[in-house]
């Protein structure tokens, strides 16, 4: 079941990535600095439509607690549109570097909790089987201390962080292959408090 | 010729810790038994033409196949079967070349009411046609497998001067549908043949390295029934359990100190994981690692004055010991004992403190290695690709470990010198970390 949404969620991601080049493809040739002024304007775009939907969720009276709040945040974490569904993260082996890409939606993440004070997130790690079972909940933890730090220094409070390490007690995919392990070697962001 | 038997009291232990569960573990041989010492154990006879649960024979000559030291003579080559040994042609095994005959017979014992027998057994050299040692012993239905085991045990020491360690326990840990909301997994300790399994725990949440205390008495272990890794210790005979670590971050890999005093942990509470020593009744706590790397897996140095662990520091998992003082503390800095590979974890001490066996990961296999401190040199064991968990037997001639058939976590076994290796296998779920007990009874008369 798992192992059938993690590819779901992957599968939306794609759309989704391919889906952004497709609206943001411009004729003109573009130069580095170029695409990073409108990669940070998009990126303000995103923070102003968070806000907005913040106080669309505020003045909708879904007050904090309420079920209709709790559908309204349901709806932004599964938004296929938006970065705040992707909530699994991949890292190569024995290793706890995050991608660039990763980082971006991760950023979108800490900027989510930093506008939602009361929204709890439980970062878990996870490693694949390889090598022995301590290390690797060392390893799973290391992750998700990598994860923690971005969505800190991103704008997310302590006390909204909450971490967890399964090592590689807790996979998703079975299989004594690299398919199998890839997907294994993640870090989830479990959201509460909704 | 002279017939002692002397009479063996046995002291049962108690079992009345375990709820019952059916043995799910058998066992097969996947190493080679050339060239060991020849040895034939002729099935015993059974009590009145009855048929007995258990075939001591049988167990007896696992248990002796399963250290690659000996070359058991499989039954159907046998062609005498002799019970006792006033019954033994002495010709005929010399020309088998089989210089040990094991004979023994099972009595009713009145004395113990009905479902009591008395098992006898004797062993012969066949070229001085002489009687090595002899023993009776009492048992039930129940105890059958234990005697056998002590049978083992006697001819052990018997023929190869050091203790058996065959009448000793494992415990493993077992999953099932790990990736569904299913899972399950369980902590089990089962005899070192791997049957007469009993479930300690069940639980939803994962649990991780049980590590026996020196006097076999207590497991110790993690779970995650809390939402995360804690360590919990937990007594064998009553069931009782406390929470010994719950630090935040990981509390993880707790080792039990030679005196009993002390658990080595790897906890990450003060940023990242690093080694501890937790002094059991004071409860007080000595960081003994100060590294941004990844520290873990400690181990005891039998004498308890050094620990040796697992860290990243140099950039891949290698082992390191230090120095650890009367109260715990750190003495000195780390020394790296591992240097062949990319990858050296989860280490182990030999009870006798000469060898480590630790994880070799190289090329996508992760094998058991043993290292000789002395001459620093290192030996693959194994041929498969997903090893884990050493655990040295308490007389140190084997480790069992875990490792991946036919994409499931089995346990198997392995004489340190690697010439035999035994699988345990399982029938359900996947069988993982186990750990060899400490010996169970006070060496006896005969082992």
């Amino acid at each position: 079941m798992k192992y059938l949404k993690t590819l779901v969620l992957i599968t939306l991601f794609a759309s989704f990535a391919t889906g952004m080049v497709g609206c943001s493809s411009d004729p003109e040739v573009r130069d580095d600095e170029q695409a990073q002024m409108e990669a940070e304007a998009a990126a303000r775009a995103e923070a102003e439509r968070l806000a907005r939907e913040r106080q669309q969720a505020m003045s909708d009276a879904a007050t904090v607690g309420s079920a209709a709040y709790a559908k309204k945040i349901e709806a932004m974490l599964s938004d296929p549109s938006s970065p705040l569904s992707n909530h699994v993260f991949y890292f190569p082996y024995d290793s706890a570097e995050v991608s660039s890409g990763d980082r971006e939606i991760i950023g979108a993440h800490a900027e989510f909790l930093a506008s939602h004070p009361e929204i709890m997130v439980t970062v878990e790690g996870h490693a694949d089987e390889r090598g022995t079972r301590e290390y690797n909940l060392a390893l799973g933890e290391r992750r998700a201390m990598a994860v923690e730090m971005l969505l800190k220094v991103q704008g997310a409070a302590d006390k909204q962080l909450q971490m967890v390490s399964f090592g590689e007690e807790r996979p998703v995919a079975l299989g004594n292959d690299e398919q199998a392990w890839s997907l294994n070697r993640r870090v989830e962001l479990i959201y509460s408090g909704y | 010729m002279n017939l002692k038997l002397p009479l063996l009291t046995l002291i049962l232990l108690a079992l009345s810790w375990f709820t019952p569960a059916s043995a799910r573990l058998n066992i097969e041989i996947t190493g080679g038994l050339e060239g060991g010492i020849p040895i034939a154990i002729v099935p015993f006879a059974p009590p009145d033409g009855a048929a007995l649960p258990e075939d001591i024979a049988a167990i007896v000559t696992a248990d002796l196949g399963r250290t690659g030291l000996f070359s058991t003579m499989p039954r159907d080559k046998m062609t005498q079967f002799p019970n006792n040994g006033k019954d033994i042609d002495f010709t005929h095994w010399r020309a088998q070349a089989m210089d040990n005959i094991v004979v023994g017979r099972i009595l009713p014992d009145a004395r113990q009411g009905a479902g009591g027998y008395q098992i006898e057994f004797q062993l012969f050299d066949s070229s001085r046609r002489s009687q090595l040692s002899g023993f009776s012993f009492q048992a039930n239905n129940n105890t059958l497998r234990l005697v056998a085991h002590q049978i083992s045990d006697i001819i052990y020491k018997q023929l190869t001067g050091v203790r058996g360690s065959f009448n000793t326990h494992i415990s493993y840990i077992m999953a099932e549908d790990v990736i569904t909301d299913k899972r399950l997994y369980r902590l089990a300790v089962a005899d070192s043949d791997g049957f007469n399994e009993k479930i300690v725990l069940t639980s939803k949440h994962p649990l991780m390295s049980p590590a026996w205390s020196p006097n076999g008495k207590q497991l110790a272990y993690v779970s995650f029934e809390e939402g995360r890794s804690m360590i919990y210790l937990q007594e064998l005979a009553t069931g009782k359990r406390q929470l010994i670590a719950s630090y935040p971050g990981i509390n993880s890999a707790p080792r039990w100190s030679p005196d009993s005093k002390r658990l080595a942990m790897a906890l990450s509470r003060d940023g990242n994981s690093e080694i501890y020593t937790l002094t059991l009744d004071s409860k007080k706590l000595e960081r003994v690692t100060n590294s941004y790397a990844i520290d873990t897996e400690p181990d005891w140095h039998p004498s308890g004055k050094s620990l040796l662990f697992t860290s990243d520091r140099g950039g891949g998992p290698q082992i390191y010991t230090i120095g650890i003082d009367a109260n715990g503390a750190a003495i000195g800095q780390p020394q790296r004992i591992t240097f062949e590979g990319k990858y050296n974890a989860r280490g182990t001490f030999s009870p006798d403190g000469n060898l480590i066996a630790f994880i070799h990961g190289r090329d996508n296999s992760y094998r058991v290695a043993v290292q000789d401190l002395q001459r620093g040199t290192m030996r693959i064991l194994t041929k498969s690709y997903l090893d884990e968990s050493p655990s040295f037997s308490a007389n140190g001639i084997m480790l069992i470990y875990a490792t991946e058939h036919n994409h499931r976590g089995v346990l198997s076994s392995v004489s340190v010198d690697g010439r035999a290796s035994t699988r345990l296998n399982v029938t359900r779920g996947d069988v993982r970390e186990p750990a060899w007990s400490p010996y169970l009874l006070p060496e006896s008369q005969g082992n």
